[in-house]
Protein backbone atom coordinates (compact mmCIF):
# COMPACT_ATOMS: atom_id res chain seq x y z
CA UNK A 1 0.00 0.00 0.00
CA UNK A 2 1.19 3.69 -1.01
CA UNK A 3 0.72 6.62 0.31
CA UNK A 4 1.59 9.90 -1.36
CA UNK A 5 1.60 13.75 0.58
CA UNK A 6 3.64 16.82 1.79
CA UNK A 7 5.08 17.26 4.51
CA UNK A 8 4.17 19.01 7.79
CA UNK A 9 7.41 19.91 9.73
CA UNK A 10 7.23 19.71 13.66
CA UNK A 11 9.92 19.34 16.66
CA UNK A 12 11.31 17.29 19.33
CA UNK A 13 8.84 15.93 21.75
CA UNK A 14 5.49 17.08 20.35
CA UNK A 15 2.84 16.14 23.65
CA UNK A 16 -0.35 15.38 22.90
CA UNK A 17 -1.12 18.83 25.09
CA UNK A 18 -0.34 20.46 21.80
CA UNK A 19 -1.54 17.70 19.42
CA UNK A 20 -4.83 18.49 20.90
CA UNK A 21 -5.59 20.44 23.86
CA UNK A 22 -7.27 19.02 26.82
CA UNK A 23 -9.82 21.84 26.43
CA UNK A 24 -11.25 19.80 23.62
CA UNK A 25 -11.37 16.68 25.20
CA UNK A 26 -15.10 16.94 26.19
CA UNK A 27 -16.21 15.07 22.82
CA UNK A 28 -14.82 12.68 21.25
CA UNK A 29 -16.07 13.58 17.79
CA UNK A 30 -12.96 13.01 15.33
CA UNK A 31 -14.38 16.74 13.34
CA UNK A 32 -14.43 18.24 15.93
CA UNK A 33 -10.89 17.02 16.89
CA UNK A 34 -9.49 17.60 13.95
CA UNK A 35 -10.59 21.60 13.88
CA UNK A 36 -7.84 22.24 16.93
CA UNK A 37 -5.25 20.00 15.74
CA UNK A 38 -1.86 21.02 16.19
CA UNK A 39 -3.51 24.59 17.54
CA UNK A 40 -1.36 25.39 19.87
CA UNK A 41 2.07 25.07 18.03
CA UNK A 42 0.55 26.39 14.19
CA UNK A 43 -2.65 27.80 14.06
CA UNK A 44 -2.62 27.24 9.88
CA UNK A 45 -2.46 23.63 10.45
CA UNK A 46 -5.64 22.47 10.91
CA UNK A 47 -7.30 25.03 8.00
CA UNK A 48 -4.20 24.13 5.40
CA UNK A 49 -3.91 20.31 5.76
CA UNK A 50 -4.82 18.82 3.18
CA UNK A 51 -5.96 14.83 2.91
CA UNK A 52 -2.66 12.48 2.27
CA UNK A 53 -0.53 15.28 3.45
CA UNK A 54 2.22 13.33 5.70
CA UNK A 55 3.35 14.46 9.25
CA UNK A 56 6.83 14.78 9.96
CA UNK A 57 8.21 14.96 13.64
CA UNK A 58 11.47 14.67 15.34
CA UNK A 59 12.49 12.52 18.84
CA UNK A 60 9.36 11.30 21.02
CA UNK A 61 6.25 12.61 19.17
CA UNK A 62 3.65 12.14 21.07
CA UNK A 63 4.82 12.23 24.68
CA UNK A 64 2.40 13.14 27.44
CA UNK A 65 -0.98 11.86 27.78
CA UNK A 66 -2.25 8.75 27.02
CA UNK A 67 -5.12 10.41 24.87
CA UNK A 68 -6.58 8.85 22.44
CA UNK A 69 -7.73 12.01 21.28
CA UNK A 70 -4.35 12.99 20.05
CA UNK A 71 -3.88 10.38 16.70
CA UNK A 72 -7.78 10.54 16.39
CA UNK A 73 -7.32 14.54 15.47
CA UNK A 74 -4.36 13.72 13.74
CA UNK A 75 -6.43 10.79 11.16
CA UNK A 76 -9.53 12.97 11.59
CA UNK A 77 -7.25 15.69 10.04
CA UNK A 78 -6.50 14.03 6.84
CA UNK A 79 -3.24 12.97 7.54
CA UNK A 80 -2.39 9.66 6.14
CA UNK A 81 0.94 8.88 7.91
CA UNK A 82 2.91 10.29 10.17
CA UNK A 83 7.49 9.79 10.21
CA UNK A 84 9.33 10.39 12.90
CA UNK A 85 12.50 9.74 14.86
CA UNK A 86 11.38 8.13 17.49
CA UNK A 87 7.40 7.99 18.91
CA UNK A 88 6.38 7.81 22.97
CA UNK A 89 5.08 4.49 23.15
CA UNK A 90 1.61 5.30 24.14
CA UNK A 91 0.90 7.16 21.32
CA UNK A 92 2.53 4.15 19.44
CA UNK A 93 -0.14 1.68 20.93
CA UNK A 94 -2.65 4.39 19.93
CA UNK A 95 -1.88 5.13 16.48
CA UNK A 96 -1.88 1.30 15.44
CA UNK A 97 -4.53 0.89 16.76
CA UNK A 98 -6.83 3.12 15.03
CA UNK A 99 -5.42 2.53 12.17
CA UNK A 100 -2.97 5.77 11.07
CA UNK A 101 0.18 4.41 9.73
CA UNK A 102 3.23 5.55 11.61
CA UNK A 103 6.85 5.01 10.54
CA UNK A 104 10.25 5.15 12.64
CA UNK A 105 13.04 6.91 10.81
CA UNK A 106 15.45 9.09 11.92
CA UNK A 107 17.38 10.05 8.65
CA UNK A 108 13.94 10.55 6.81
CA UNK A 109 12.25 12.59 9.49
CA UNK A 110 15.61 15.00 9.81
CA UNK A 111 15.81 15.29 5.88
CA UNK A 112 12.00 15.91 5.56
CA UNK A 113 11.19 19.73 5.09
CA UNK A 114 8.12 21.65 4.85
CA UNK A 115 6.72 20.96 1.90
CA UNK A 116 8.46 17.97 0.00
CA UNK A 117 6.67 15.61 -1.14
CA UNK A 118 6.68 12.25 0.40
CA UNK A 119 5.64 8.46 -0.90
CA UNK A 120 5.57 5.73 1.53
CA UNK A 121 5.29 1.99 0.94
CA UNK A 122 4.40 1.00 3.87
CA UNK A 123 4.09 -3.17 2.91
CA UNK A 124 8.16 -2.68 2.51
CA UNK A 125 8.43 0.11 5.22
CA UNK A 126 10.18 2.47 3.09
CA UNK A 127 9.73 6.44 2.31
CA UNK A 128 10.90 8.17 -0.72
CA UNK A 129 11.50 12.19 -0.80
CA UNK A 130 10.87 13.41 -3.99
CA UNK A 131 13.07 16.45 -3.71
CA UNK A 132 16.40 14.93 -2.56
CA UNK A 133 15.44 11.33 -4.79
CA UNK A 134 16.03 9.49 -1.28
CA UNK A 135 14.60 6.10 -0.26
CA UNK A 136 15.15 5.14 3.26
CA UNK A 137 13.78 1.78 5.22
CA UNK A 138 12.04 2.48 8.05
CA UNK A 139 12.27 0.32 11.32
CA UNK A 140 9.99 -2.76 10.97
CA UNK A 141 7.48 -3.56 12.89
CA UNK A 142 7.48 -6.62 15.11
CA UNK A 143 5.52 -9.20 13.72
CA UNK A 144 2.69 -8.88 16.42
CA UNK A 145 1.97 -5.19 15.55
CA UNK A 146 2.05 -5.86 11.85
CA UNK A 147 -0.59 -8.51 12.20
CA UNK A 148 -3.08 -5.91 13.82
CA UNK A 149 -2.12 -3.13 11.46
CA UNK A 150 -2.83 -5.92 8.30
CA UNK A 151 -6.29 -6.63 10.47
CA UNK A 152 -7.38 -2.58 10.09
CA UNK A 153 -6.70 -2.26 13.60
CA UNK A 154 -6.46 -3.55 17.46
CA UNK A 155 -10.66 -3.90 17.25
CA UNK A 156 -10.71 -5.91 14.07
CA UNK A 157 -7.95 -7.66 15.32
CA UNK A 158 -9.40 -8.72 18.36
CA UNK A 159 -12.60 -9.68 16.91
CA UNK A 160 -10.61 -12.05 14.20
CA UNK A 161 -9.02 -13.68 17.02
CA UNK A 162 -12.22 -14.69 19.23
CA UNK A 163 -13.84 -15.59 16.02
CA UNK A 164 -16.48 -12.91 16.46
CA UNK A 165 -17.89 -12.67 12.61
CA UNK A 166 -18.33 -9.01 10.86
CA UNK B 1 20.98 -13.78 35.07
CA UNK B 2 18.74 -12.75 37.15
CA UNK B 3 15.98 -10.47 36.52
CA UNK B 4 13.99 -7.26 37.29
CA UNK B 5 10.74 -6.42 38.24
CA UNK B 6 9.40 -5.62 35.14
CA UNK B 7 10.57 -9.28 33.84
CA UNK B 8 9.21 -11.00 36.87
CA UNK B 9 5.68 -9.68 36.89
CA UNK B 10 5.26 -9.89 33.62
CA UNK B 11 6.20 -13.58 33.60
CA UNK B 12 4.02 -14.13 36.03
CA UNK B 13 0.87 -12.53 34.32
CA UNK B 14 2.17 -14.32 30.93
CA UNK B 15 2.03 -17.37 32.52
CA UNK B 16 5.80 -18.46 31.71
CA UNK B 17 8.85 -19.29 33.95
CA UNK B 18 10.46 -16.50 32.68
CA UNK B 19 10.87 -13.75 30.28
CA UNK B 20 13.59 -11.72 28.76
CA UNK B 21 13.43 -7.54 28.11
CA UNK B 22 12.06 -7.60 24.09
CA UNK B 23 10.00 -10.16 24.28
CA UNK B 24 6.91 -9.52 23.35
CA UNK B 25 4.02 -11.19 25.37
CA UNK B 26 0.57 -11.57 26.17
CA UNK B 27 -0.38 -11.02 29.89
CA UNK B 28 -3.49 -11.62 32.25
CA UNK B 29 -4.17 -7.89 33.04
CA UNK B 30 -5.41 -7.42 37.51
CA UNK B 31 -7.24 -4.19 37.07
CA UNK B 32 -8.18 -2.17 34.37
CA UNK B 33 -8.60 1.51 34.45
CA UNK B 34 -10.37 4.75 32.24
CA UNK B 35 -11.37 7.66 33.51
CA UNK B 36 -14.55 10.12 32.44
CA UNK B 37 -11.95 11.51 29.14
CA UNK B 38 -10.66 7.99 28.21
CA UNK B 39 -13.32 5.72 29.20
CA UNK B 40 -15.83 7.06 26.50
CA UNK B 41 -14.00 5.92 23.23
CA UNK B 42 -12.92 2.80 25.44
CA UNK B 43 -16.71 1.87 25.96
CA UNK B 44 -17.70 2.65 21.76
CA UNK B 45 -14.72 0.52 20.87
CA UNK B 46 -15.31 -2.34 23.64
CA UNK B 47 -19.51 -2.17 21.80
CA UNK B 48 -17.19 -2.40 18.50
CA UNK B 49 -15.36 -5.56 19.74
CA UNK B 50 -18.58 -7.25 19.83
CA UNK B 51 -18.37 -9.27 23.31
CA UNK B 52 -21.25 -9.19 25.84
CA UNK B 53 -19.87 -8.40 29.25
CA UNK B 54 -16.58 -7.38 30.91
CA UNK B 55 -13.92 -10.22 31.63
CA UNK B 56 -14.18 -9.51 35.74
CA UNK B 57 -16.58 -7.07 36.89
CA UNK B 58 -14.48 -6.67 40.24
CA UNK B 59 -11.76 -5.39 38.11
CA UNK B 60 -12.53 -2.46 36.23
CA UNK B 61 -12.47 1.20 37.31
CA UNK B 62 -13.92 3.48 35.74
CA UNK B 63 -13.08 7.07 37.50
CA UNK B 64 -15.22 10.13 36.52
CA UNK B 65 -11.81 12.81 37.46
CA UNK B 66 -10.67 15.26 35.11
CA UNK B 67 -13.74 17.51 33.99
CA UNK B 68 -15.75 16.64 37.19
CA UNK B 69 -17.48 17.95 39.00
CA UNK B 70 -18.90 18.40 35.27
CA UNK B 71 -17.99 21.22 33.51
CA UNK B 72 -20.27 21.92 30.85
CA UNK B 73 -23.02 19.34 28.87
CA UNK B 74 -20.19 17.88 27.11
CA UNK B 75 -18.65 16.80 29.99
CA UNK B 76 -21.75 15.40 31.89
CA UNK B 77 -22.73 13.02 28.47
CA UNK B 78 -19.37 11.74 28.81
CA UNK B 79 -19.07 11.64 32.74
CA UNK B 80 -22.57 9.68 32.19
CA UNK B 81 -21.60 7.30 29.55
CA UNK B 82 -19.06 6.24 32.20
CA UNK B 83 -22.16 5.54 35.31
CA UNK B 84 -24.73 3.54 32.67
CA UNK B 85 -21.79 1.70 31.60
CA UNK B 86 -20.87 0.59 34.81
CA UNK B 87 -24.60 0.50 35.47
CA UNK B 88 -25.54 -2.15 32.67
CA UNK B 89 -21.74 -4.38 33.28
CA UNK B 90 -22.77 -4.28 36.58
CA UNK B 91 -19.13 -3.16 38.18
CA UNK B 92 -18.60 -3.62 41.71
CA UNK B 93 -16.96 -0.51 42.53
CA UNK B 94 -18.24 3.02 41.22
CA UNK B 95 -16.70 6.40 41.96
CA UNK B 96 -19.46 8.53 41.94
CA UNK B 97 -18.89 12.12 42.36
CA UNK B 98 -18.39 12.82 46.30
CA UNK B 99 -17.79 9.58 46.86
CA UNK B 100 -14.34 9.79 45.15
CA UNK B 101 -11.45 11.50 43.27
CA UNK B 102 -8.94 11.24 41.15
CA UNK B 103 -8.14 7.64 40.03
CA UNK B 104 -4.35 7.86 40.87
CA UNK B 105 -4.76 8.73 44.42
CA UNK B 106 -8.01 6.70 45.31
CA UNK B 107 -6.76 3.32 43.58
CA UNK B 108 -3.95 2.67 46.41
CA UNK B 109 -5.73 4.32 48.74
CA UNK B 110 -8.43 1.91 48.74
CA UNK B 111 -6.61 -0.88 48.02
CA UNK B 112 -7.73 -1.62 44.55
CA UNK B 113 -4.02 -1.68 43.12
CA UNK B 114 -1.49 -4.00 45.16
CA UNK B 115 2.15 -4.97 45.03
CA UNK B 116 2.63 -7.57 41.80
CA UNK B 117 -0.58 -6.56 40.18
CA UNK B 118 -0.05 -6.19 36.46
CA UNK B 119 -2.21 -2.69 35.89
CA UNK B 120 -3.47 -0.82 32.71
CA UNK B 121 -4.82 2.48 32.61
CA UNK B 122 -6.43 4.93 30.01
CA UNK B 123 -4.39 7.22 31.68
CA UNK B 124 -0.33 8.01 31.18
CA UNK B 125 0.03 8.43 34.79
CA UNK B 126 -1.13 4.79 35.82
CA UNK B 127 2.44 3.96 36.35
CA UNK B 128 1.85 6.05 40.06
CA UNK B 129 0.83 2.10 40.92
CA UNK B 130 4.33 1.67 40.45
CA UNK B 131 4.90 3.12 43.94
CA UNK B 132 3.75 -0.33 45.18
CA UNK B 133 5.60 -2.75 43.27
CA UNK B 134 2.82 -3.29 40.56
CA UNK B 135 3.48 -3.26 36.97
CA UNK B 136 1.27 -0.52 35.49
CA UNK B 137 1.08 1.24 32.77
CA UNK B 138 -0.98 3.86 30.42
CA UNK B 139 -2.69 3.19 27.28
CA UNK B 140 -5.23 4.57 25.11
CA UNK B 141 -8.53 3.82 24.86
CA UNK B 142 -8.66 1.14 22.43
CA UNK B 143 -6.54 -0.94 24.49
CA UNK B 144 -8.10 -0.12 27.36
CA UNK B 145 -11.36 -1.10 25.56
CA UNK B 146 -9.97 -4.90 24.40
CA UNK B 147 -8.62 -5.31 27.97
CA UNK B 148 -11.96 -4.81 29.23
CA UNK B 149 -13.02 -7.45 26.80
CA UNK B 150 -10.48 -10.03 27.57
CA UNK B 151 -8.83 -9.48 30.39
CA UNK B 152 -5.44 -9.56 28.41
CA UNK B 153 -3.13 -7.50 26.46
CA UNK B 154 0.36 -7.24 24.92
CA UNK B 155 3.41 -6.12 26.29
CA UNK B 156 6.90 -5.56 25.05
CA UNK B 157 9.16 -6.66 28.29
CA UNK B 158 11.00 -3.53 28.83
CA UNK B 159 14.86 -2.61 29.65
CA UNK B 160 15.21 -1.28 32.88
CA UNK B 161 17.35 1.64 34.29
CA UNK B 162 18.29 1.47 37.76
CA UNK B 163 18.36 4.84 39.89
CA UNK B 164 20.56 4.92 42.88
CA UNK B 165 19.88 7.87 46.00
CA UNK B 166 22.39 8.07 48.58
CA UNK B 167 22.43 10.38 51.48
CA UNK B 168 20.07 12.40 53.57
CA UNK B 169 17.53 14.72 52.26
CA UNK B 170 17.61 18.55 53.12
CA UNK B 171 14.46 20.11 54.34
CA UNK B 172 12.06 21.16 51.81
CA UNK B 173 13.26 18.53 49.44
CA UNK B 174 10.46 15.70 48.78
CA UNK B 175 10.00 12.88 46.16
CA UNK B 176 8.90 15.28 43.89
CA UNK B 177 12.40 17.00 43.49
CA UNK B 178 13.90 13.93 43.40
CA UNK B 179 11.98 12.89 40.59
CA UNK B 180 12.55 16.10 39.08
CA UNK B 181 15.76 16.01 39.42
CA UNK B 182 15.99 12.63 37.67
CA UNK B 183 13.95 13.62 35.11
CA UNK B 184 15.92 16.83 34.06
CA UNK B 185 19.11 14.45 33.88
CA UNK B 186 18.32 12.00 31.69
CA UNK B 187 15.26 14.03 29.44
CA UNK B 188 11.64 13.48 28.82
CA UNK B 189 12.98 10.86 26.61
CA UNK B 190 15.39 9.15 28.89
CA UNK B 191 13.58 6.40 29.84
CA UNK B 192 11.43 5.82 26.04
CA UNK B 193 9.89 2.43 26.29
CA UNK B 194 11.83 1.57 29.79
CA UNK B 195 10.89 0.62 33.13
CA UNK B 196 12.84 2.94 36.24
CA UNK B 197 13.65 1.05 39.67
CA UNK B 198 14.02 3.30 42.45
CA UNK B 199 16.41 2.01 45.01
CA UNK B 200 18.78 2.95 47.79
CA UNK B 201 18.80 4.92 51.07
CA UNK B 202 16.76 7.84 49.50
CA UNK B 203 14.19 5.35 48.66
CA UNK B 204 14.06 3.61 51.67
CA UNK B 205 13.67 6.42 54.15
CA UNK B 206 10.49 7.81 52.10
CA UNK B 207 6.95 7.45 53.24
CA UNK B 208 4.50 6.39 50.34
CA UNK B 209 3.10 9.89 49.74
CA UNK B 210 6.91 10.72 48.21
CA UNK B 211 6.89 7.02 46.72
CA UNK B 212 3.44 8.03 44.68
CA UNK B 213 4.69 11.09 43.53
CA UNK B 214 7.68 9.84 42.21
CA UNK B 215 6.26 7.04 40.18
CA UNK B 216 3.61 9.28 38.96
CA UNK B 217 6.69 11.08 37.07
CA UNK B 218 8.12 8.47 35.81
CA UNK B 219 6.06 9.31 32.46
CA UNK B 220 7.59 12.30 32.07
CA UNK B 221 10.83 10.87 31.03
CA UNK B 222 8.87 8.65 29.22
CA UNK B 223 9.37 5.53 31.09
CA UNK B 224 6.67 2.68 30.15
CA UNK B 225 6.41 2.05 33.94
CA UNK B 226 8.92 2.39 37.62
CA UNK B 227 8.89 0.98 40.27
CA UNK B 228 9.70 1.44 44.65
CA UNK B 229 11.12 -1.75 46.25
CA UNK B 230 8.86 -3.26 48.57
CA UNK B 231 9.67 -3.27 51.71
CA UNK B 232 8.37 -2.60 55.21
CA UNK B 233 6.81 0.95 54.61
CA UNK B 234 4.73 -0.70 51.37
CA UNK B 235 3.74 -3.63 53.88
CA UNK B 236 2.25 -0.92 56.76
CA UNK B 237 0.60 1.21 53.75
CA UNK B 238 -0.18 -1.59 51.83
CA UNK B 239 -2.01 -3.75 54.85
CA UNK B 240 -3.85 -1.50 55.80
CA UNK B 241 -6.11 -1.50 53.26
CA UNK B 242 -5.71 -4.30 50.80
CA UNK B 243 -8.72 -5.94 49.22
CA UNK B 244 -7.35 -9.02 48.09
CA UNK B 245 -4.06 -11.34 48.07
CA UNK B 246 -1.36 -10.21 46.69
CA UNK B 247 2.38 -11.29 46.03
CA UNK B 248 5.09 -8.75 46.71
CA UNK B 249 8.42 -9.17 43.96
CA UNK B 250 11.50 -8.05 44.43
CA UNK B 251 14.32 -7.84 41.42
CA UNK B 252 17.61 -10.02 41.75
CA UNK B 253 20.50 -8.65 42.98
CA UNK B 254 21.67 -9.73 39.37
CA UNK B 255 19.39 -8.68 37.54
CA UNK B 256 20.49 -7.29 33.94
CA UNK B 257 20.14 -3.06 33.85
CA UNK B 258 20.99 -0.99 30.70
CA UNK B 259 22.31 1.47 32.85
CA UNK B 260 22.79 2.91 36.82
CA UNK B 261 22.01 6.39 37.52
CA UNK B 262 23.24 7.52 41.37
CA UNK B 263 22.22 11.02 42.92
CA UNK B 264 23.67 12.41 46.01
CA UNK B 265 20.62 13.91 48.22
CA UNK B 266 22.96 15.20 50.76
CA UNK B 267 23.55 18.58 48.66
CA UNK B 268 19.96 18.66 46.57
CA UNK B 269 18.08 21.70 46.89
CA UNK B 270 14.26 21.81 45.76
CA UNK B 271 13.77 21.56 42.30
CA UNK B 272 11.70 23.52 39.78
CA UNK B 273 11.38 22.19 36.30
CA UNK B 274 10.06 25.68 34.30
CA UNK B 275 8.30 26.28 31.00
CA UNK B 276 7.51 24.30 28.69
CA UNK B 277 9.02 21.46 29.29
CA UNK B 278 9.22 18.78 32.41
CA UNK B 279 13.03 18.40 32.32
CA UNK B 280 13.55 21.91 32.02
CA UNK B 281 14.92 21.79 35.88
CA UNK B 282 16.69 23.67 38.02
CA UNK B 283 17.54 24.03 41.56
CA UNK B 284 15.16 26.84 43.17
CA UNK B 285 18.00 28.92 43.75
CA UNK B 286 18.74 29.74 40.29
CA UNK B 287 15.01 30.12 39.09
CA UNK B 288 14.07 33.92 38.35
CA UNK B 289 12.13 35.04 41.11
CA UNK B 290 8.80 35.70 38.88
CA UNK B 291 5.88 37.11 39.88
CA UNK B 292 3.03 34.31 40.44
CA UNK B 293 -1.11 35.02 39.46
CA UNK B 294 -1.97 31.44 40.65
CA UNK B 295 -0.83 28.41 42.15
CA UNK B 296 -1.95 25.11 42.59
CA UNK B 297 -1.77 22.88 45.16
CA UNK B 298 -3.18 19.02 44.44
CA UNK B 299 -3.36 16.50 41.21
CA UNK B 300 -2.12 12.96 41.18
CA UNK B 301 1.37 13.96 41.80
CA UNK B 302 0.70 16.11 45.23
CA UNK B 303 -2.95 15.76 45.90
CA UNK B 304 -2.22 13.81 48.88
CA UNK B 305 -2.78 14.11 53.09
CA UNK B 306 1.27 14.78 53.32
CA UNK B 307 1.12 17.34 51.07
CA UNK B 308 -1.48 19.63 52.48
CA UNK B 309 0.33 18.73 55.90
CA UNK B 310 3.57 20.54 53.95
CA UNK B 311 1.13 23.73 53.29
CA UNK B 312 -0.70 23.73 57.16
CA UNK B 313 2.89 23.22 58.62
CA UNK B 314 4.33 26.42 56.72
CA UNK B 315 1.20 28.17 57.60
CA UNK B 316 1.05 27.60 61.06
CA UNK B 317 4.67 27.86 61.20
CA UNK B 318 4.68 31.29 60.09
CA UNK B 319 1.49 32.61 60.52
CA UNK B 320 1.59 34.27 56.84
CA UNK B 321 -1.41 34.33 54.56
CA UNK B 322 -1.28 34.14 50.92
CA UNK B 323 -0.19 37.36 48.68
CA UNK B 324 -3.62 39.25 47.93
CA UNK B 325 -2.49 39.23 44.06
CA UNK B 326 -2.61 35.39 43.78
CA UNK B 327 -4.87 32.70 43.32
CA UNK B 328 -4.29 29.80 45.63
CA UNK B 329 -6.13 26.74 44.63
CA UNK B 330 -6.23 23.96 47.44
CA UNK B 331 -7.48 20.53 45.84
CA UNK B 332 -7.36 17.63 47.78
CA UNK B 333 -7.16 14.54 45.41
CA UNK B 334 -9.67 12.06 46.96
CA UNK B 335 -12.86 12.87 49.10
CA UNK B 336 -10.88 10.87 52.15
CA UNK B 337 -7.90 12.83 51.57
CA UNK B 338 -10.60 16.17 51.90
CA UNK B 339 -12.04 14.49 54.98
CA UNK B 340 -8.96 14.13 56.72
CA UNK B 341 -7.34 17.75 56.02
CA UNK B 342 -11.04 18.77 57.53
CA UNK B 343 -10.24 17.34 60.65
CA UNK B 344 -7.43 18.24 61.07
CA UNK B 345 -8.81 22.38 61.08
CA UNK B 346 -7.06 22.75 57.75
CA UNK B 347 -9.83 23.83 55.23
CA UNK B 348 -10.00 26.69 57.92
CA UNK B 349 -6.75 27.31 57.93
CA UNK B 350 -5.99 27.54 54.12
CA UNK B 351 -9.62 29.13 53.85
CA UNK B 352 -8.63 31.94 55.96
CA UNK B 353 -5.31 31.98 54.53
CA UNK B 354 -7.16 33.19 51.12
CA UNK B 355 -6.82 30.09 49.84
CA UNK B 356 -9.80 28.27 47.74
CA UNK B 357 -10.32 24.66 48.87
CA UNK B 358 -12.17 22.94 45.96
CA UNK B 359 -13.72 19.12 46.20
CA UNK B 360 -11.50 16.74 44.39
CA UNK B 361 -11.05 16.94 40.45
CA UNK B 362 -7.82 17.14 38.06
CA UNK B 363 -9.43 19.96 36.61
CA UNK B 364 -6.47 23.04 36.78
CA UNK B 365 -3.94 20.06 36.17
CA UNK B 366 -5.03 19.60 32.53
CA UNK B 367 -6.50 23.14 31.91
CA UNK B 368 -10.08 21.58 32.33
CA UNK B 369 -11.28 23.93 34.79
CA UNK B 370 -11.24 25.48 38.07
CA UNK B 371 -8.08 27.26 37.83
CA UNK B 372 -7.46 27.53 33.99
CA UNK B 373 -4.90 30.13 33.15
CA UNK B 374 -4.73 33.34 30.98
CA UNK B 375 -2.01 34.60 28.47
CA UNK B 376 1.18 35.22 29.83
CA UNK B 377 -0.04 34.35 33.43
CA UNK B 378 2.63 32.39 35.61
CA UNK B 379 1.72 29.36 37.63
CA UNK B 380 3.86 27.76 39.97
CA UNK B 381 2.02 24.00 40.36
CA UNK B 382 2.47 20.56 42.21
CA UNK B 383 1.47 19.11 38.95
CA UNK B 384 3.30 16.91 36.46
CA UNK B 385 3.05 18.52 33.49
CA UNK B 386 4.15 22.47 32.15
CA UNK B 387 3.72 21.65 28.56
CA UNK B 388 2.95 24.67 26.71
CA UNK B 389 -0.97 25.22 26.65
CA UNK B 390 -1.48 22.74 29.40
CA UNK B 391 -3.02 24.73 32.11
CA UNK B 392 -4.92 27.17 29.96
CA UNK B 393 -3.66 29.39 27.79
CA UNK B 394 -0.54 28.63 25.06
CA UNK B 395 1.73 31.93 26.06
CA UNK B 396 0.47 30.84 29.90
CA UNK B 397 4.14 29.70 32.21
CA UNK B 398 3.95 26.84 34.62
CA UNK B 399 6.68 26.08 37.16
CA UNK B 400 6.34 22.97 38.69
CA UNK B 401 7.69 22.21 42.12
CA UNK B 402 6.87 20.49 45.49
CA UNK B 403 3.92 21.96 47.99
CA UNK B 404 6.71 23.51 50.56
CA UNK B 405 8.07 25.72 46.88
CA UNK B 406 4.50 26.54 46.12
CA UNK B 407 2.98 27.44 49.28
CA UNK B 408 5.72 29.68 49.84
CA UNK B 409 5.28 31.33 46.30
CA UNK B 410 1.75 31.37 47.05
CA UNK B 411 2.50 33.65 50.09
CA UNK B 412 5.77 35.72 48.75
CA UNK B 413 3.64 36.68 45.18
CA UNK B 414 7.26 34.99 43.43
CA UNK B 415 8.64 32.01 42.74
CA UNK B 416 10.22 31.92 46.02
CA UNK B 417 11.55 29.29 49.35
CA UNK B 418 9.95 28.64 52.56
CA UNK B 419 13.62 29.81 53.87
CA UNK B 420 12.56 33.06 53.05
CA UNK B 421 9.34 33.45 54.90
Amino acid sequence: MKLQGNVWKFGDNIDTDVIIPARYLNTTDPVTLAAHCMEDIDETFASSVQPGDIMVGGANFGCGSSREHAPISIKGAGVSCIVAESFARIFFRNAINIGLPILESVDAARDAQKGDRLTVDLTAGTITNARTGQTYQANPYPPFVLAIIEAGGLVPYTRNTLGIEI
Amino acid sequence: MGKTLAEKIIAAHAEQDSVSAGDLVTVNVDVVMANDITAPIAINSFDAVGVEEVFNPDRIMLVPSHFTPNKDIKSAEQARTLARFAESQMLSHRFQVGRSGIEHVILPERGLVLPGDLVVGGDSHTCTYGALGAFATGMGSTDIAVTMATGQTWLRVPETMKFVYHGQRQQWVYGKDMILRTIGEISVDGALYRAMEFTGQGITGLGMSDRLTMANMIIEAGGKCGFMPFDAVTQEYVEARATRSYTPYAADDDADYVSVHEFDLSDMEPQVACPYSPDNVKPVSQVEPEKVDQVFIGSCTNGRFEDFAIVADILEKTGREFHPDVRVMIIPGSQAVYLDVLRQGWIELFTLAGGAVSTSTCGPCLGGHMGVLASEEVCVSTSNRNFRGRMGHRDARVFLANPAIATASAILGRIGHPDEL
